[in-house]
């Protein structure tokens, strides 16, 4: 096992390296440069000269890769070219507010697929299952974005029961104060989880209902509770697999979200970012997000072969 | 006080299961009647479909809530349908204990072989893990496992399918039941392995005396391992014997096609006696006897009603109208 770990953590390396060169390449294809950002266009030759020389943009690309790369070790991010202000500082305060929403989200939507999913397959083809299959299939379809601004149109301006925007006070959320905002991003961001996971489970669960061991298991005398262990260990692997995917989707793909509801996450950093051109946010953002994405899916591996033997080789 | 040593620890009284389902009911077993002392071994030879595993469940109670039962089954002088589900999950493992056909997929791949060994232990004997763990143990000692505290640790896959096989015998006598279910254990394996795990379960079977219900479709290894046959067609037993009435006399036109279509040497050469058609729709049985639309011996009478047993000679029966002319024959 742990040589398993060993071999999975030696495998990410290189994808971690192949995610800095994609970030990397990526702002080389942006149209306009940094110099175009901070001056005018009528601004003499020299001095965009000067500003391409102070960040290192006469060099060559491999050169900048490396420095770029380098610096990144160092958790020197860059600097922000519309705030001024060190990118390191203002991603780590979005990256803590885009959590707080995201891990509520994922807990909750995990949670309730994973009690639909299992309600579904116990009760394949009855009424429980058709109602959990209509609830999973409208979590997955309804767009959030349109979810989110019916919302908003319905609690906030018809019966202005919860706030349109923002954010409650910073810290760990404890204060209605701080949980009143959340509510509705949460919800919204929960859904497809929900769905995703709902519907997966419903099908693991019934796939290992179908196997022959089950059977086994209520042959040699086990109580349904304990069968029911069995089963639950066995479609893990596989609802594990697709949590860490649906994690990762949340992290990034909450943009829409936290854009609607104006939440100071990553996704509105992001989404700020492009439209003022600010090169070094937008890098570092998509940088960060991405290794998080490699290192929820690393967990997952390494999860799955902790449940499921047949993984370890 | 009772004498069990003379009362049958399995009795099976004019058994019938029906599947009804989605207007269908198939008529999986049509009344079947037997009994087994300690210490006895009946093999059912029946092709697939015959409703031999179907016979198997039910005595185990393991037959999912849509079947229709009839008639009766007792184990150890209890009758089953009067349990309820937890009495019934109570017995199963404990009184009556079941080894399947795949041992690839009647081990859960996510337990060590030992894990699945000693959680029957703790279910049914309320022994510590420890305890559990430590039986299991002798357990595959006594399958002849070799370095057994090692397997425990083995998971299913990591084992040869011979070895799980074992493995699975012991799970099935983890807690000395009166009764082993066998449902064609040996199928899925090599032909060395296969005699190797009939000696052992009969040397088992005979140590621990214990009633062995064998389920197979190959006549080597029912004339290797019984005391009595039963040959099963559509749900019913069509002839029970002896070994040697059942295999070297047989009378039944099914029996006698069953035989005669089995490859051994000496047979080079030979066109291979097929019984022509294929089993009776289980939705739609025929009137008359079962074998009769595919019988090169029916007669018109064959087709009114289904043939009772008939005796043959001492305790060889054949559910047959034409007993008398084919014995002889």
């Amino acid at each position: 096992m742990l040589q398993f770990v060993f071999r999975r953590i030696t495998q990410v390396i290189p994808i971690l390296l192949g995610v800095t060169l994609v970030t990397f390449a990526l702002v080389q294809i942006m149209p306009g440069s940094i110099a175009d950002m901070l001056v005018p266009p009528s601004a003499p030759q020299s001095l965009k000269d000067e500003i391409n020389r102070i960040y290192g943009l006469d060099r060559s690309l491999f050169e900048q890769y490396f420095l770029w790369l380098g610096q990144l070790l160092t958790g020197n991010l860059g600097v922000s070219l519309v705030s001024s202000r060190p990118v390191a500082g203002e991603l780590f305060a979005a990256m803590l507010n885009t959590l707080q929403i995201t891990l509520i989200s994922a807990v909750i939507g995990f949670g309730l697929g994973i009690l639909f999913g299992a309600i579904s397959a116990l009760n394949a083809g009855k009424w429980p299952d058709r109602l959990f299959t209509f609830v999973s299939i409208a979590g997955v379809s309804v767009p959030h974005y349109w979810l989110a601004i019916l919302m908003v149109t319905i609690f906030s301006v018809q019966f202005n029961l919860l706030p349109a925007q923002g954010m409650g006070p910073a810290g760990f959320p404890t204060t209605w104060e701080q949980w009143r905002p959340m509510i509705m991003p949460i919800f919204t961001l929960s859904l497809i989880p929900m769905g995703v996971v709902g519907r997966l489970v419903r099908a693991s669960v019934l796939e290992v209902l179908s196997q022959e061991f089950v059977q086994a298991l209520g042959a040699k005398g086990l109580r349904d509770r304990q069968v029911r262990m069995h089963v639950a260990k066995n479609a893990a692997p596989a609802v594990l697999a697709v949590m860490g995917l649906q994690f990762g989707y949340l992290l990034g793909g909450s943009i829409l979200v936290e854009t609607v509801f104006n939440w100071p996450g990553t996704g509105k950093l992001l989404n700020q970012a492009i439209f003022t051109n600010d090169m070094p946010i937008i890098q570092a953002t998509v940088l960060v997000l991405s290794i998080m994405f490699v290192l929820v899916n690393l967990a997952v591996d390494v999860a799955q072969a902790a449940i499921d033997p047949r993984m370890r080789r | 006080m009772t004498d069990f040593s003379n009362t049958p620890v399995v009795d099976v009284e004019d058994l019938s299961v029906t599947f009804q389902r989605e207007g269908n009911s198939i008529r999986a077993v049509n009344g079947i009647s037997f009994s087994l002392r300690r210490g006895e071994v009946l093999t059912v030879i029946g092709e697939s479909g015959s409703g031999k595993s179907v016979m198997l469940r039910t005595v185990l109670g393991l037959i999912p809530s849509y079947a229709r039962i009839g008639g009766k089954v007792q184990v150890k002088g209890v009758d089953i349908a009067g349990l309820n589900a937890e009495q019934r999950s109570a017995m199963r493992g404990r009184d009556v204990s079941m080894i399947f056909q795949e041992p690839a997929t009647a081990f859960d791949p996510v337990y060590t072989v030992g894990e699945q060994i000693a959680e029957t232990i703790v279910r049914h004997e309320g022994t510590s893990q420890i305890t559990a763990m430590a039986r299991a143990k002798d357990l595959l000692d006594l399958v002849a496992i070799p370095s057994a505290e090692r397997r425990l640790k083995n998971f299913p896959h990591e084992m040869s399918g011979g070895m799980r096989q074992r493995a699975m015998i012991a799970l099935a006598l983890a807690c000395n039941p009166s009764v082993l279910l066998a449902d064609e254990p040996t199928t899925a394996l090599d032909a060395t392995v296969q005699i190797q795990l009939l000696v052992l379960l009969r040397k088992l079977q005979r140590e621990l005396d214990m009633a062995l219900i064998f389920v197979t479709h190959d006549m080597g290894v029912a004339a290797e391992i019984s005391d009595r046959v039963a040959v099963m067609y559509a749900g019913r037993f069509v002839e029970t014997g002896t070994v040697e009435d059942v295999l070297l006399a047989p009378t039944h036109p099914y029996t006698r096609g069953l035989l005669s279509s089995t490859v051994h040497a000496g047979m080079r050469g030979q066109t291979l006696q097929t019984i022509t058609g294929s089993p009776p729709d289980l939705r739609r049985l025929p009137k008359g006897c079962s074998f009769a639309p595919r019988c090169t011996q029916a007669m018109d009478a064959c087709r009114l009603d289904s043939p009772m047993a008939r005796q043959v000679g001492g305790n060889h029966m054949a559910a047959c109208l034409r007993v008398g002319e084919l014995a002889t024959a």
